[in-house]
């Protein structure tokens, strides 16, 4: 917050990530009541991790992304700025009452199918625009700024969470398909990909670019911090695959053919066996981002040796 | 085309009035319905007693219920119904880990008492009005 006041300009960058961060605190506070009563729990439970992840944390991602792009594309930050306030804007329309999607099936009224149905079907316009918005300003950029790495990051991270909490969470996020899809593995695959996307790239994002310039060292390609990004991008993808068909067949046998839990664990074994796989490149992939991390993290005088 | 000062607007106009629409709901909700739905007169000290063991033992480290929690063991929003209180008992007073199909829950060994306490428990949530949850299988 003094960095916020101290600054030169109050530009809306700033604004919507101190806004994303306040209320980020708040919203913690609704999570801590006791309830005797478990819907109760439950209602209250998602003010907390729906507000957070479907609204102000998006309000944080698009606040670094919009300063990541200013920086990297060089395109003027009006525009960008103008763009921001459109994408968190579908954000919160979208979002608030998309907490209904959670709402469906806990102990309270239906009016939430009706209202979470619609509006939780409108999020994936913001995580769309936030992807649109990331590649027509890499595309309309005059300035190409030489991080590669951070550039990979940052476009990731707006295409990883379309994919992943935009159109993977469409997939169930309907009553109708709730109903069968609610506590299995659907969404542990849907889960995965989203918070990977949207929390975890932006903030190896946000490191990539600032690295190189805390330490003064041009780390701007290298063949770890590839093999960084695409084992653990690949292996997560592998993983969400892999939750999905064996959620798929959960939902089948227990919800429709109605076998019980623990035998159709039993079926579905196989595809534990290609999630740990894929589990594994991933982990592989994030150690190679750490090692770099590590190796690399000091500051160094390379950026003031003469460069021809 | 659109100017800056109109996108701000549409996000503020937009957060503001979504905002108030979700207070109202959930005022609604909470207060009309939620006693209704979750027939909160059954809420006895022993319901109160079984859901405190429920949290204090992180049984929703591995189970769901009302579909929330982890997917590791089955779904307990109706496992009254479905296996009935010995059944249940028998898994929370175990000496061994509960395992009939191979996957292991913590072994609790509950006293009877408790055991009895989140039974009841089980029993006034498995009377909530969940608008349908879970479906019934319908291609046996
Ligand atoms: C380490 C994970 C784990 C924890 C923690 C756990 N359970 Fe379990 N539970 C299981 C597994 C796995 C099964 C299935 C065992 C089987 O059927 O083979 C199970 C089965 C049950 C069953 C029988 C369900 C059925 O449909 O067959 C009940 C009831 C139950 N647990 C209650 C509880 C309660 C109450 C708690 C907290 C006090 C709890 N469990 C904590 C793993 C866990
Ligand atoms: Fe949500």
């Amino acid at each position: 917050m003094a960095t916020l006041f101290k600054g030169k300009k109050r530009t809306t960058t700033s604004l919507v990530l101190s806004m994303g961060l306040v209320f980020a605190a708040l919203l913690y506070l609704p999570g801590m009541i006791w309830f005797d009563n478990q819907t109760m729990d439950s209602f209250f439970r998602w003010w907390v991790v729906h507000l957070w992840v479907e609204g102000v944390w998006e309000l944080i991602m698009g606040g670094i992304l919009a300063f990541l792009l200013i920086k990297i594309t060089g395109v003027d930050r009006e525009v960008i700025e103008k763009w921001l306030y459109v994408i968190v804007g579908l954000t919160f329309i979208s979002g608030i009452l998309g907490t209904g999607h959670h709402y469906y099936y806990i102990g309270v009224g239906k009016v939430w199918l009706i209202i979470g149905g619609i509006f939780s079907a409108l999020e994936p316009l913001a995580f769309l625009g936030m992807a649109l918005f990331a590649l027509a300003m890499y595309r309309k950029g005059e300035k190409k700024h030489p991080n590669k790495m951070a550039l990979n990051w940052t476009l990731g991270t707006a295409i990883v969470s379309f994919v992943g909490a935009g159109l993977l969470g469409m997939a169930h996020t309907l009553p109708q398909v709730n109903m069968y899809t609610h506590g299995t593995l659907v969404t542990a695959m849907h889960g995965h990909l989203a918070f990977w996307g949207a929390y975890g790239m932006i903030v190896l994002s946000i490191i990539s670019y600032t690295m190189p310039n805390m330490t003064g060292r041009k780390l701007y390609e290298t063949t770890t911090g590839a093999l960084a990004f695409w084992l653990s991008n690949i292996g997560i993808l592998g993983m969400t695959v892999a939750f999905g068909v064996a959620g798929v067949a959960q939902v089948y046998l227990e919800r429709k053919v109605g076998m019980d839990f623990g035998d159709v664990q039993k079926e579905i074994q196989v595809h534990f066996f290609v999630l740990i796989c894929c589990a594994t490149m991933f982990t592989t992939g994030i150690i190679c981002y750490i090692y770099e991390f590590i190796k690399y993290g000091r500051p160094t005088d390379e950026a003031l040796e003469l460069t021809t | 085309m659109l100017s800056k000062s109109q996108a701000r607007a549409f996000f503020f106009g937009g957060t503001i009035i979504t905002f108030v629409i979700f207070l109202g709901l959930s005022w609604d909700s909470l207060s009309n319905e939620v006693p209704k739905k979750t027939h909160v007169e059954n809420l006895t000290p022993q319901v109160v007693h079984g859901k405190h063991i429920w949290e204090k033992n992180n049984c929703m480290g591995c189970h769901t219920i009302l579909g929330e929690g982890a997917y590791y063991a089955p779904e307990l929003t109706k496992v009254y119904e479905r296996r009935g209180e010995g059944y249940i008992k028998a898994a929370l007073m175990s000496p061994v880990p509960w395992a009939p199909r191979g996957r292991k829950m913590v072994k609790y060994a509950l006293s009877e008492q408790d055991a009895n306490d989140v039974v009841a428990f089980f029993k006034w949530i498995g009377e909530t009005d969940l608008n349908g949850f879970p479906p019934k299988p319908d291609l046996k």
